[in-house]
């Protein structure tokens, strides 16, 4: 586990890649080349979906665990476009409101992909989509016992943060905003301070609308990012996938990079020795 | 439900692939391994789900 109490300058240095290839990140022994985690729902066609998923160079892909429609077995499956031996499926339990309901689609999301590593997510209303803590922490100690690997979509509070990584939680995800809600990181300074405290990858989960969303998160230093909707609801999916792929890329090496100290005046550029 | 029949012929006769589902009989997981051993009793209650796109 390293810790991240403080970023001095060396460490920034030690940590920058030579390339962008080489930077890579790694979750309960897995690693990936990609920051970027996209979801696979509200796409127009599977066409479209699969197009998304591949201009946004995402190694990981979330999936929903659902009944099967026996009254046509012959639709078109998912993966039938995502090859689940190409792209790592990240089963979610979005839609559970209850520990038990969702530990209950996780054993059976095990069962159907046969790996451990999960999406937990407890929500606690249908209004704003916010997670339950209480029982997402509930559900978190159970699944770790059971043998999962679960990265965790929580709210973007420091000690929540903490209580799940000491709970076992291989990944903290805050949301930025309401899933769905496209508004983009509300606070800041909460995702720092999750950062900051954390021993396990953070990605920022929800909220992301546009690619400077994105980039934001990665400036402020998070090991991912995780979207959905922002690319789906793009007027362009296909393009926006790419957009995003670019803003996390460029605010990751932006975080490495180390950016200015800001001033409250300007500062010339250009040298004032030799002004005429 | 007549006996006999086993969980993995049940979805063949469904048209599913056993591969790409997971059952849930009674609310316990039966092992993918196990599919063709356990047979479909009177009054079970299967869950059959599968992976679809979702956020």
């Amino acid at each position: 586990m390293r810790s991240r109490s403080s970023i001095s300058s060396e460490e920034v240095e030690l940590n920058a890649p030579q390339s962008m290839s080489s930077d890579s990140w790694t979750v309960a022994g897995r690693t990936f080349t990609s920051r970027l985690i996209v979801g696979t729902g509200k796409y127009k066609s599977l066409e479209e979906n699969a197009a998304a998923v591949e201009a946004s160079g995402a190694e990981i892909v979330t999936v929903a665990v659902r009944r099967v429609n026996i009254s046509d077995p012959s639709q078109p499956m998912l993966t039938d476009f995502i090859d689940p031996k190409k792209v790592t499926y990240l089963p979610n339990t979005a839609g559970c409101f209850t520990a038990d309901d969702a530990i209950r689609t996780l054993r059976l999301a095990r069962e159907a992909g046969g790996w451990n590593l999960v999406k937990l997510e407890v929500l606690g209303e249908a209004k704003t989509l916010y997670p339950d803590m209480r029982e997402t922490l509930k559900a978190t100690e159970v699944l770790v016992k059971e043998g999962f690997e679960p990265m965790v979509y929580c709210v973007d509070d420091p000690i929540a943060a903490k209580q799940l990584e000491e709970a076992g939680a291989v990944a903290i995800m805050p949301l930025g905003a309401p899933i769905g809600s496209g508004l983009g990181i509300q606070n800041r300074v909460t995702i720092r301070l999750i950062v900051e405290g954390a021993g396990v990858p953070v990605l920022v989960d929800a909220g992301v609308g546009t690619a400077s969303d994105a980039a934001q998160a990665m400036e402020l230093g998070c090991d991912g990012v995780l979207m959905n909707t922002a690319i789906a609801e793009a007027k362009d999916p296909v393009l926006m996938a790419r957009a995003m792929k670019a803003a996390v890329e460029s605010g990751r090496l932006a975080y490495l990079a180390g950016r200015m100290q800001k001033r409250r005046y300007a500062d010339p550029s250009s040298p004032l020795a030799g002004l005429i | 439900m007549t006996g006999g029949l086993s969980i993995a012929a049940m979805l063949g006769e469904l048209g599913l692939d056993p591969k790409k589902v997971a059952v849930e009989r009674n609310l316990e997981i039966v092992p993918r391994g196990t599919l063709a051993d356990v047979e479909v009793a009177e009054g079970d209650a299967f869950e059959i789900v599968h992976f679809v796109g979702g956020g």
